[in-house]
């Protein structure tokens, strides 16, 4: 054995869109400990509810990171719905967990689009781009946005859905399905491929627990904990759902839990286009939470659980509102799986936790 | 700008954007924009790059390493603010970790703004980054003839 060497990896990195810093205590070629630094993208946003009323909020929250954009407008509505005790229409319920759904869609085949370039499979990462263009283009033709919607509103969304919306997306998606199948089949059963992530970063299931780690990177340890199975929502009206886990724990089974989450979102779009009720979209919320009101609310984001918790004080403006997100449960998880890696290893682990660290940072 | 001999590589920082604009960096990169097939490419390496993207806004902690990359870029380069945080702070501008724009950092020379910026943006603002790159190439040249 050699003698340590720390290496300095990020913020600013040829594998990370976003800025990460980590110190890699390495000795040769393997990595002995990893010590993460954040704070590049700490804006402070949280603090904006004493100066943003709770009805402005939304547009800010949704601001907290552009790729879950969609799920943090969702999970602020709802929290402040049930911190005011307001009951939403029906249907409205049903087109969040519609846009939801196709965030997550969107949001994992940028990741397996950025994982392939991890791996230096440039044409597929091309090709997962290409698919994720269709999927923009269903959100820009619904709610006229690309990657911040602005559709979410406390009480209900903005915009409604037509049946030939409603028709399109189903049937973009199921197109979709063909060439994703052979994208998938790249992702799984390619030899080169699989020699980058076979048996790479293994997390057990025991470490998952103790490290309290969230969304597919947890489920890819055998760990469920997938909160659309708790029904909040139109997620209730589900025939059935079940997480989908597997039990390797390594950076293959992370590739594939998400791979397949894919299809899932699909089914579950498809299940509520054909059950959507008809109705309003939207109700009048008026007031202001009550002083000393406070609640919280969780939802399964495309990179696992994201809590919500909201303190009112009697006035438009809340006391506190606090979110913990995903990433930010999941950095202790990516430190052990970096610990006893090679080198060579470090950006495919980094980015099989599907990083989010405008999240993470707020 | 009527043409261009060389193919201008771009380097991208996300400063404390919310991700929204760094995926629309890439997105005009990649199929369905596609700006890769006239020889934009992204780059990690600084000292490879005459177009620097900057997203999201300047805060304490990242203004160093912004000064840093720009200082490592080699003479021609253009800096483009991509998105409103990078122009002006945009929705964060009061946020008490928020500094301002891009400008606050490094000099900037084409603003492209949206939340998030749209791809379209992001290429005619390369675009008119092209037309700046050219202008600063002749002055240097000019310069070093002069010299």
């Amino acid at each position: 054995m050699g003698k340590a060497t720390v290496i300095p990896f990020g913020p600013q990195h040829p594998v990370l869109p976003e800025p990460l810093h980590l110190d890699l205590v390495v000795e040769d070629e393997t990595v002995i400990e990893a010590i993460p630094q954040i704070g590049f993208i700490h804006r402070g946003l949280e603090k904006l509810v004493e100066t943003r009323d709770f009805n402005q909020f939304v547009y800010v929250a949704e601001r907290i990171c552009g790729i879950c954009a969609f799920g943090h407008s969702m999970g602020y509505a709802e929290t402040i719905e049930r911190l005011m005790e307001v009951e939403i229409p029906r249907r409205s319920e049903y087109l969040r967990v519609i846009w939801h759904e196709m965030s997550r869609i969107h949001s994992h085949l940028l990741w397996m689009g950025l994982a392939a370039d991890a791996f230096g499979f440039e044409s597929l990462f091309m090709h997962c781009w290409r698919l994720r263009e269709r999927v923009l283009d269903l959100f820009e033709a619904t709610t006229g946005g690309r990657v911040i919607f602005s559709v979410v509103k406390v009480g209900g969304v903005t915009r409604d859905m037509t049946a030939d919306q409603l028709e399109r997306i189903k049937t973009t998606l199921e197109g979709i399905k063909g060439e994703y199948a052979q994208i998938c089949k790249a992702f799984l059963n390619d030899t080169s491929v699989k020699n980058r992530t076979v048996g790479i970063g293994t997390i057990s299931e025991a470490d998952a627990r103790a490290q309290c780690m969230v969304g597919p990177f947890a489920r890819a340890s055998n760990f469920d904990n997938d909160i659309r199975a708790l029904g909040n929502g139109a997620y209730g009206d589900l025939e059935d759902f079940s997480p989908i886990l597997d039990t390797q724990g390594d950076c293959y089974a992370r590739v594939k839990v998400r791979a397949l989450e894919v299809v899932q979102a699909i089914d579950i779009i498809n299940e509520l286009i054909a059950k959507i009720p008809a109705g309003d979209v939207a109700v009048e919320v008026k007031g202001a939470p009550a002083e000393g009101a406070q609640t919280s609310n969780v939802l399964e984001q495309p990179r696992g659980e994201c809590y919500y918790y909201a303190l009112g004080n009697g006035t438009k403006n809340l006391e506190r509102m606090r979110m913990r997100t995903p990433t930010s449960q999941n950095i202790a998880g990516m430190t052990t799986a970096l610990a006893g890696c090679d080198l060579a290893d470090v950006n495919m682990i980094v980015l099989t936790i599907d990083p989010c660290i405008s999240c993470t940072e707020r | 700008m009527s043409y261009l001999t060389k193919s201008p590589w771009v380097i991208h920082y996300d400063a404390s954007s919310c991700n929204g604009c760094d995926i629309e960096v890439l997105a005009a990169l990649c199929p369905g924009y596609d700006v890769e097939r006239f020889g934009i490419i992204n780059t990690g390496n600084p000292k490879h790059a005459d177009i620097f993207l900057v997203t999201g806004s300047v805060n304490e902690q990242n203004i160093h390493v912004i000064k840093e990359i720009y200082d490592q870029m080699i003479e021609p380069k253009v800096v483009v603010a991509c998105g409103v945080c990078a122009c002006s702070a945009g929705i964060f501008h009061d946020c008490y970790n928020v500094i301002g724009g891009v400008d606050q950092a490094i000099p900037v020379d084409v603003y492209a703004p949206g939340c998030a910026v749209r791809p379209e943006a992001i290429i005619d603002a390369v675009v008119q980054g092209l037309g700046v790159l050219d202008e600063k190439a002749k002055a240097l040249k000019a310069q070093k003839k002069g010299a």
